[in-house]
């Protein structure tokens, strides 16, 4: 099972640093993210673009979690060759990681086609790191 | 201070090449009382600095004029004040272009306020031994070769700028969601040190900074997440009250959507740490945030929380640093991957044997590994694929090279290549940061036109 399906991505960028963020659809979704989306498994998907670190912050609240990628950007906006400087492109990168065990939440998941506002638990940041 | 209850600031640009159109629209349907415009990306002042030494009457967002003669009409006619730092390396400069061009809009009498101070250039020439943020080094390294130094300023000197009076209020280097903070301060009073509003109105600042990010831009999906009429896309605006509650909304009939998927993609946009996300007015807290759905794009905004600010200003520090030179070329049907390979390796080894150096070239081909590179995987070869090769020099003659050796690769490479393009040598304009003592910065704020 993708992050694909259970969560949707944006990429910032700042200097040479990444930050992708990555919102869950649902409760479920939310729970197989936070539980198996880890700083670890990140840095491994992006291992071919850089040595790391990776840093993972959670919010609860919006069921989302960011993950704060060093070094990926090929020296920075300003000065890389990479034909997208910025990373825009990579937080689709992030969608195509694989998680184990996370068909349950993904078949709860409806795609986000309405307009949706929801409840979500409480909970603070809590940054952890690869 | 005015008894202001509501103020409405609308977002109008995001970056210097931000769409112009939705910016009117918002002016001339959604009500305004401010609309903001945010023009400047880390290396841009570098840019026009450059510009500037060439001519000193220029230096602004090369957009400028096109932009506000789109948007001043509008505004005047409905009291909408703007905010912008399209003055980038020379907002006085920005200013008098304003001014000068204004009664050709069929705009009389108007004031700009000026913010100037930001430009810290001789300041930290005279601080070598300031260390880079991204790397630890002194700034010395970098001295010699430095295009520009400009600090983040806050919200206050913004706010100053709107107690002047001036319907137009054109800034340099202010952090992004100062400039959104700003009409804040002015209009209700807030104190500089009130954290607690400060959080509210940054973190508004912090959404609506990129425009149409926010109201569906830099998002759709279809089949998984859709935005109705994406084209129509409509730029959002925030009403926030005296006691700082904050309500986001957008362009009445526009495209796009406004919602709790939409808005949690933009709080994290460019963020870090979500508990301390550093401006020159405060740092924010964001993870207490929730968004609450209201209506129909409609969101309000709970639960942004602040400390202090820190002692210091972030200073930009744009410097030249070397060349870059690029080119691609197209292959298609039987084999078309393993032409574009060789197709690389040929221009590698060509630009070797002219005694060409590069600290840095790449090949990619477009259409399999250029945006998320090559991770080893087997992957489908594509019918289609383009080669595009980028090198990094010192000198611009070897970056010249670059796109030239692509070029030739129609007569002189593998087979049946085709859509060549020589993309040219660039000079690299890179940009670090330092921390500056608040102290060293001395901002101030001038008056051009008026009545």
């Amino acid at each position: 099972m993708r992050v694909y399906d259970l969560a949707h991505a944006r990429a910032g960028d700042k200097g040479n640093t990444s930050n992708i963020s990555v919102t869950a659809y649902s409760d479920a979704g939310w729970a197989a993210l936070r539980a198996d989306l880890t700083a670890e498994r990140v840095l491994a998907a992006f291992r071919h673009l850089t040595a790391g670190p990776v840093r993972r912050y959670e919010l609860p609240k919006l069921r989302a979690l960011n993950f704060v990628i060093e070094g990926v950007l090929g020296g920075g906006v300003t000065r890389s060759l990479r034909i997208d400087p910025h990373g825009k492109a990579l937080s689709a990168l992030m969608l195509t990681i694989e998680l184990p065990g996370a068909q349950a939440a993904a078949d709860q998941v409806p795609a986000l086609r309405a307009r949706a506002g929801s409840g979500c638990p409480d909970g603070g940041a809590a940054p952890s790191a690869a | 201070m005015p008894a202001a209850s509501v103020i409405r600031i609308g977002a109008g640009c995001g970056m210097s090449d931000d769409r112009i159109p939705p910016a009117v629209e918002l002016i001339e349907r959604g009500d305004l009382d401010y609309i903001c415009c945010e023009c400047l990306a880390e290396r841009t002042i570098a840019r026009e600095s450059l510009d500037r030494a060439r001519n000193p009457a220029r230096g602004y967002t090369p957009s400028l004029l096109e932009r506000m003669e789109a948007i001043l009409p509008p505004a005047l006619a409905r009291g909408v004040r703007i905010v912008s730092n399209m003055g980038a390396a020379n907002p006085r400069g920005a200013a008098r272009a304003v001014l000068d061009a204004a009664p050709g809009w069929g705009c009389k009498d108007v004031a700009c306020a000026v913010v100037l101070g930001d430009d810290v250039t001789e300041t930290v020439r005279g601080l070598p031994g300031l260390p880079i943020l991204e790397d630890g080094t002194p700034l010395e390294s970098i001295l010699p070769r430095m295009a520009s130094a400009n600090a983040y300023l806050g919200a206050d000197v913004v706010a100053a700028g709107l107690a002047t009076g001036a319907e137009v209020v054109i800034t340099g280097r202010v952090a992004d969601p100062s400039l959104f903070l700003g009409p804040m301060l002015h209009a209700f009073g807030w104190d500089y040190d009130d954290w607690a509003r400060l959080a509210a109105g940054t973190l508004a600042g912090h959404l609506l900074e990129c425009t149409g990010q926010l109201t569906g831009g830099c998002f759709a999906d279809p089949g998984m997440k859709d935005v109705e009429d994406l084209a129509g896309l409509g730029y959002p605006f925030v009403d926030v009250d005296a006691a700082g509650a904050i309500t986001l909304g957008k362009t009445p009939g526009s495209g796009g959507r406004l919602d709790q998927a939409t808005c949690t993609e933009q709080i994290l946009y460019e963020i870090h740490d979500p508990a301390a996300y550093i401006t020159p007015d405060c740092v924010l807290d964001i993870t207490g945030v929730s968004f609450r759905q209201e209506a129909t794009d409609r969101v309000a905004v709970l639960g942004a929380a602040a400390r202090p600010r820190t002692p210091t200003y972030k200073v930009v520090v744009g410097y030249f640093d070397g060349y870059v030179g690029a080119g691609e070329m197209g292959y298609a049907g039987p084999n078309a991957v393993a032409r574009a390979r060789l197709a690389g390796e040929v221009v590698r080894e060509r630009l070797r044997r002219r005694g060409f150096a590069y600290s840095e070239l790449r090949c990619d081909l477009i259409g399999m590994t250029s945006l998320h590179g090559d991770d080893g995987r087997p992957k489908p070869e594509p019918y289609e694929v383009r080669l595009r090769v980028a090198a990094r020099a010192d000198n611009r003659r070897a970056a010249e090279a670059v796109g030239a050796e692509v070029r030739a690769l129609h007569m002189q490479g593998p087979g049946m290549a085709g859509g060549g393009v020589n993309l040219g040598a660039r000079e690299v304009l890179a940009v670090k940061s330092v921390l500056l003592d608040r102290t060293l910065v001395r901002p101030e704020i001038l008056l051009e036109g008026g009545r």
